[in-house]
């Protein structure tokens, strides 16, 4: 099902950028936490705490609420500052359908596009075509139909939205119940309600053939929005979450250093309570953190 | 038997699919409990400076450290290779690996995401080609006279072991491919 535009490079059948090539990045993440870094320094303090992978961008999620206006892709030299500095991945986020800044951003050889609803989008209609791309692409999704209709366009990674900047974790635990609930619930099913399931879901039939045999999406899932505790992280991981994404929840809070390296442990050990209770320990304050009922805007309601 | 799969972070899961399907028992190891009761080990593919952080503050580095000292079969791939190696270019400061084989290795060798490839290599023992996926891989860039180099892409030693320590530069757990799996536990049933 998968499209691959790759590049044959030798006799021996080397290949870059398929679909496995891909992909095997977002595997290598798992069990691990991201971080949004807006500094070089931020970007040390993150790998020294343990991340898989830093987000570089300008503004976290929770400035960017506070800014209004519009939000874009980082400045490259911003980018190239923090690929400087560190040697794990480094991901940057591309307006939503906006494939400009995703090719800049590929001249810039970072690791991983996040095709990102915290950005102003720049297309109501389409998203990015991410098979024109040999860097792999990560898509939020708030629904098991918005991630394959992701997945379909390209995305090698899914991230369960949640909602970016409030330190809230409902929403990430409402869009990751809703995505593993219809999962669960189409390996129940028999032949002839797949049909059903494509249509409700407007998403491609041989993608929910796929996990009526497998139970599980074919690009890793990851949580994202609103997680700002060790606690936060461990629950998304309970939940069937594969690794997670912590964004304002780090450098917003009181002691990012503490915090980062204490979600990093509990994550690693999300199903041992013992451990979350010592790491959970003197951690300072968390981000405060704002109600749904506190917001205009929503940025998972951003994405089609 | 039991062969444990060191589940700090990572692709650790892909490798207990692998080996449970060799009929392997194959539970996750994150404590120094865990890995007493193992009988190899295997290293996933991961990010090595997270897994060498979590090995310090998960008090690991020292069992784990001595369990190799004394004959414990390790399987190191990509992050994991890392981890055994006796020398790391381009590592953090901080970061410390095991010297279980003798060679040195250059992280993310090979370049970034953009530069990561699979192809077809020719392992010494098996009649087909093995598919291996190279995700920012390590590059193997010096091999210690006392290791066996069991396959290279382009020249250069991505399959290597030495006594009961064997590492990849690859991903054998991305790939439904078994085989190197099966030559890993058959060397813990009849050491060379």
């Amino acid at each position: 099902m998968i499209r691959k535009y790759a590049d044959d490079m030798s006799e021996t059948g080397t290949v870059t950028a398929t679909f496995e090539v891909k992909r095997g990045l977002a595997e290598m993440m798992k069990g691990g936490v991201i971080m949004d870094v807006v500094t070089p320094d931020q970007a040390k303090i993150a790998e020294d705490a343990g991340a898989v992978a830093v987000m570089a961008l300008e503004r976290v999620p929770a400035d960017i609420r506070v800014d209004g206006g519009v939000a874009r892709m980082s400045d490259p030299e911003m980018i190239e500052g923090i690929q400087s500095v560190c040697s794990i991945p480094v991901m940057a986020k591309a307006r939503i359908g906006h494939f400009v800044e995703a090719q800049i951003l590929q001249a810039l050889d970072v690791d991983f596009i996040d095709e990102s609803e915290v950005l102003t989008p720049a297309d109501e209609t389409h998203h990015i075509d991410k098979f024109a791309f040999d860097v792999p692409f990560v898509c939020g999704a708030t629904n098991l139909g918005e991630a394959l209709r992701r997945i379909s366009e390209g995305a090698a990674m899914i991230r369960s939205k949640g909602e970016a900047g409030t330190g809230n974790v409902v929403e990430a635990v409402r869009h990751l119940r809703s995505i593993i609930g219809d999962m669960k619930r189409i390996t129940q099913s028999d032949q002839a309600e797949l049909f059903e399931w494509a249509k409700r879901l407007q998403a491609p039939l041989p993608l929910i053939q796929e996990i009526a045999r497998t139970g599980k999406l074919p690009v890793p899932l990851f949580c994202a929005g609103g997680l700002a505790t060790p606690a936060d992280a461990a629950l998304a991981m309970q939940l069937g979450a594969e690794s997670v994404f912590v964004g304002s929840g780090i450098f917003k809070s009181d002691d990012p250093s503490p915090r980062a390296k204490a979600i990093v442990e509990a994550t690693t050990h999300f199903q041992d309570p013992d451990i979350l209770a010592k790491v959970s320990r003197g951690l300072g304050a968390p981000m405060t953190g704002i109600g749904m009922d506190e917001i205009d805007t929503r940025y998972a309601e951003r994405g089609w | 038997m039991i062969v444990g799969v060191l589940a700090l972070q990572g692709a650790f899961a892909a490798h207990q699919d692998r080996l449970t399907a060799l009929g392997v028992d194959a539970p996750a190891v994150r404590t120094a409990d865990q890995l007493a009761r193992v009988d190899a080990l295997v290293m996933p593919g991961g990010e090595s400076t997270t897994m060498s952080h979590l090995l310090r503050t998960n008090d690991l580095f020292g069992p784990l450290g001595s369990a190799i000292g004394d004959g414990l079969p390790v399987f190191g791939t990509c992050a994991g290779m890392i981890i055994c190696a006796t020398e790391v270019l381009d590592g953090r400061p901080d970061q410390r690996s095991f010297g279980a084989i003798d060679v040195g290795v250059r992280r993310n060798g090979y370049g970034r995401q953009l530069k990561s490839f699979e192809s077809d290599l020719d392992v010494s023992g098996f009649d087909d080609p093995f598919r291996a996926v190279f995700i920012r891989a390590p590059i193997v860039e010096r091999v210690g006279d006392e290791v066996e180099i069991l396959a290279c892409h382009d020249g250069v030693p991505v399959l290597l072991r030495q006594r009961s320590c064997t590492v990849a530069s690859f991903h054998p757990e991305l790939t439904p491919d078994g085989r190197l799996h099966a030559m890993f536990v058959e060397s813990i049933e009849s050491p060379s």
